[in-house]
């Protein structure tokens, strides 16, 4: 078998065995704007929301899935453990608005 | 004092409109002021608030109101030292402390829920009036960039406190 091969099973059976490595999302909050509007993660992801801004903020779901307190120019993360796409907004600017769409 | 801004920039709408009509638009030290006298406005009414309101919404929100506007005009005195700009005192920022004044003193003959649900509705029509300024005249009257991203900034931070008193005053009910 020739090398190339042997490395391609072998990454084939990792790929298989081992579940996708959960990643960080970055959600940066600059001028009272959520940037990337709208996330895509997977169950098991990071978001990491990054608030540049001077004010307070709240990363806060629609549906009471989470909330997130963002004290100014501080990070704040949830660990995503479900699917579907959840809404959010700020609650002390509620004309800030973001998505998370999260797949399996 | 958001609602008392409010009150206060319709009457500076009022009050101004034949200044700002003849061509008079505000000059940049002017727009400094009036955005700093609006900012301090309802930093006061939000202590007028605090001092008289039990409501925990009420209070969270007047809160937040010192807060917010406590650091947008940190940021506003830190740029016109930058810049080398001087706010200058004018009418409308005149007209707009005078009417604050007016307000508060209503408000502060109200007491309990009456002085809540008072102090809300003011600071919805506060926020859009100052949305209003703003938009019309603040924004595109200024002459510097900075100046004039600092404005569009806070015309975003003021629609959102505006979102948000329109939420407290649903819950009131």
């Amino acid at each position: 078998m020739a090398p190339g091969r042997i490395c391609f099973t072998a990454l084939m059976v990792l790929g298989l065995s081992i579940p996708a490595q959960a990643k960080t999302i970055r959600v940066t909050i600059d001028k009272l704007d959520y940037i990337p509007a709208v996330a895509q993660a997977k169950v098991g992801d990071t978001i990491e929301w990054i608030n540049k801004d001077a004010l307070a903020h709240t990363a806060t779901a629609k549906n009471g899935a989470w909330n997130v307190m963002l004290k100014p120019k501080k990070n704040g993360h949830i660990v995503l453990k479900k699917a579907g796409s959840v809404d959010y907004f700020c609650k002390f600017h509620p004309n800030m608005k973001g998505r998370v769409v999260v797949t399996p | 004092m958001l609602a008392k801004l409010s009150a206060c920039l319709a009457t500076l709408a009022l009050l101004s409109a034949p200044a700002f009509a003849q061509g008079n638009k505000p000059t940049d030290p002017q727009i400094a002021h009036i955005a700093y006298t609006a900012d301090k406005i309802d930093i006061v009414a939000a202590k007028q608030a605090l001092a008289k309101s039990k409501n925990k919404e009420v209070r969270a929100f007047a809160q937040d109101m010192v807060r917010d506007h406590s650091e947008v005009n940190k940021e506003a005195l830190a740029l016109v030292k930058k810049l080398k700009v001087t706010p200058q005192d004018n009418p409308t920022s005149r007209a707009l402390s005078k009417q604050a004044a007016a307000e508060r003193k209503k408000l502060a003959k109200l007491h309990g829920p009456a002085f809540d649900k008072a102090y809300v509705a003011n600071e919805i029509a506060y926020h859009k009036e100052v949305d209003n300024a703003l938009e019309t005249t603040l924004i595109p009257s200024a002459s510097n960039a900075q100046l004039k991203s600092l404005l569009q900034t806070g015309l975003k931070i003021f629609q959102g406190h505006e979102q948000h008193a329109e939420h407290v005053a649903a819950d009131l009910k």
